[in-house]
């Protein structure tokens, strides 16, 4: 295996909780995943299972309590600042709100050279022209350049926000529910154009969204998280397949497939109670809502561990003495 | 009366436009359907399409400069369009019940979620203050939030998405109408939240016997719960058709178009992605005769010569495609 491109290892984000002496919030607990060149990795999982913190804190735009983030093996956590920047060059961002991440009186062609600007690469003819090389690959026109965000659309915003992601020339572009707000004609040109300049440029993603559809027609892999952990990680197409973790088989159970014959609202999986509630630190996170719990479940948190090639999931069902049929 | 009384709901020839005579648009352009007690039509189409703009014309809640310049809407086969506006708010609320996608901002952050559902209640029925405060604690103990008694006295903040959406539809089953209007209602809310809420909806519609129109742009959502559905594009219902025919046999090409770009759980990697080219027409200046042929794949000559309306194919399935129909004919 070579290097991997990025790497991030046991991440802690904890916030402090309402009140004084209120308890910490751990956002993301003990996170850790690989990402090789070319790859593309989903993130799911629902409201605040710490999908953004985690991805804030790929980008450093949070600091970890414990923890690193590695880019080719550098510690992006611990890098002093000249290097700090030199490593944000490399890993982009791209927001599910395109229109408010985009500085309302700039003008398009500003927009997407700000972080040249910021970098303080090239004259401003030079950024100018890249900025324009861009609007074109995204599928803007030249007249573009020159209007300001909110006379586009959705979609069209979307496209801008590609180009600014892009003109760092990264290696890493993280994408956060960059689809989730658009309609579904919209989004599948959005996807073809963030996998056609993935092929283009050889970049890897990492691809957050709630949105299990969209990760599997997209990803490489794809890792679950619940409370903060990564609950499941593997082939995209194995883990919607084969789940081997009940909260990634509960989640596919609740998404309505498009298709009357095989799902009807009766035929969605429900699970009891909801994510609200503190969480047992020597337990599994799901534990008070899985349907398949017993005795071990509420004793200790279980380890994300492999469960076949490149396959892992947290959960005891399938450790070996628990034969109680894969989930 | 007794003709139209348990007829449900029907709209016939909805006109609404924003904007003025000359330069304005009109977003939903001869709309008509009808929609029995105790079934559920989604609507589905995408942005901007006027699906919206429907059901605020059917609840009478256009705000100017937008109007509804004509058309019928019969509920107990009386026009809710003709009523006085006195009349309109003894029906909204009592007899058709709307849920909006965003509960937050549906939701008066001041006030108790208790009082605001007793608020509905005394709109609509002759009872006490205490009365529907009672009966807004059955009300969202009914809808499935834990606690309820307790929980009434909490403001919108306090609760989590979903739970909010159970009190909005707390507050629009309150007086037992017989139409739901439901507007993205799920939209906003995480996958095993999302199954909750709809399987709520459908079971309260059940048991109440309520007609529901459902507006979405999620198909798997129209597959789980729709009888029959109507696909809109550009202010216009380009298909209506029961909805194992609009997913195993759909007949407008935009219909088409919209299936193959979803992209759904049980299509995998590699599955190409067919994105629709181009965008929907500005309603300003719609094209010539179909609305769609600027962006349709099997367009002829024919379809920017005429305006194409809803024609039947067979039985209860409709397509507003000069193109599918002559296939159809000559298959």
């Amino acid at each position: 295996m070579p290097e991997p491109l990025l790497q991030v290892e046991s991440i802690v984000k904890s916030f402090a909780g309402r009140g004084s002496g209120g308890v910490r919030v751990k956002a993301v607990s003990d996170v850790g995943f690989t990402l090789q060149r070319g790859e593309t990795l989903g993130l799911v999982g629902e409201s605040g299972c710490g999908k953004s913190t985690l991805s804030r804190l790929i980008l450093s735009l949070l600091d970890p309590d414990s923890g690193q983030v590695r880019i080719e093996g550098v510690d992006f956590t611990r890098a002093h600042d000249r290097q700090k920047r030199e490593l944000r060059r490399r890993i982009q961002i791209v927001f599910q709100d395109a229109l408010s991440s985009l500085n309302p009186r700039m003008t398009v062609g500003a927009n997407i050279a700000e972080p040249m600007r910021l970098q303080g690469i090239g004259t401003a003819a030079s950024r100018r022209a890249e900025a324009r090389r861009l609007l074109g690959l995204v599928g803007l026109r030249d007249e573009h350049e020159e209007r300001y965000p909110h006379e586009f659309s959705g979609g069209q915003c979307q496209r801008i926000a590609i180009a600014r992601a892009l003109i760092l020339k990264p290696d890493i572009i993280v994408f956060d529910e960059a689809v989730s707000a658009l309609d579904v004609s919209i989004r599948a040109q959005i996807l073809r154009l963030i996998l056609d300049i993935q092929q283009q440029f050889g970049l890897s993603y990492i691809f957050v969204s709630h949105d299990l559809g969209v990760i599997k027609r997209i990803c490489d892999r794809v890792a679950v998280m619940y409370l903060g952990q990564i609950v499941e990680i593997g082939p995209a197409d194995v883990v919607c397949r084969s789940p081997r973790h009940p909260y990634t088989e509960a989640l596919l159970r609740a998404i309505p497939i498009a298709d009357p014959r095989r799902m009807r609202v009766e035929n969605l999986g429900l699970i009891e109670g909801d994510t609200v509630g503190a969480v047992k630190p020597d337990a599994c996170p799901f534990e008070n809502r899985c349907p398949k719990r017993f005795a071990p479940c509420s004793k200790d948190r279980p380890a994300l561990t492999e469960v076949a090639s490149g396959h892992k999931a947290a959960c005891y069902l399938n450790s070996s003495q628990s034969e109680g049929g894969t989930p | 009366m007794s003709e139209g009384a348990d007829a449900g709901l029907i709209v016939e020839n909805l006109r609404t436009r924003f904007g003025s005579d000359r330069a304005g648009a009109t977003v939903v352009d001869g709309v008509s359907f009808a929609l029995q007690p105790g079934r559920t039509i989604a609507l589905v189409g995408e942005s901007g399409c006027g699906k919206s703009a429907t059901a605020l014309s059917l609840m009478r809640l256009i705000e100017p400069p937008g109007r509804i310049i004509s058309g019928r809407v019969l509920l107990d086969g009386r026009d809710l369009l003709a009523m006085s506006e006195r009349e309109m708010e003894g029906t909204r609320g009592a007899k058709i019940g709307m849920i909006f996608q965003d509960p937050l901002t549906s939701l008066n952050p001041a006030l108790t979620i208790g009082w605001q559902i007793s608020e509905t209640i005394l709109a609509h029925q002759p009872v006490s203050r205490a009365a529907a405060e009672q009966k807004a604690i059955e009300l969202l103990r009914h809808v499935g939030v834990n606690d309820a008694e307790r929980r009434a006295h909490d403001y919108p903040h306090h609760f989590s998405g979903g739970m909010r959406q159970r009190v909005l539809i707390a507050a629009a089953i309150s007086c037992r109408p017989k139409v739901i209007i439901a507007d993205e209602p799920t939209t906003a809310l995480d996958v095993t939240v999302q199954a909750k809420i709809l399987r709520l909806l459908r079971d309260l519609q059940q048991e109440m016997h309520a007609s529901m129109l459902l507006i979405t742009h999620d198909l798997g959502v129209v597959a789980a719960m729709a009888d029959e559905v109507m696909v809109m594009y550009a202010g216009r219902i380009v298909e209506r058709a029961d909805v194992d025919t609009l997913f195993h046999n759909p007949g407008h090409p935009y219909t088409k178009a919209l299936l193959a770009c979803a992209t759904g759980i049980e299509d995998d990697r590699g599955v190409p992605l067919e994105p629709i080219g181009g965008s929907a027409p500005d309603l300003r200046h719609p094209p010539p005769g179909c609305r769609f042929a600027p962006r349709c794949s099997a367009v002829q000559d024919l379809c920017r010569a005429q305006d194409q309306s809803l024609r039947a194919l067979a039985g209860g399935h409709e397509v507003a495609c000069v193109v599918v129909e002559q296939e159809r004919a000559d298959a």
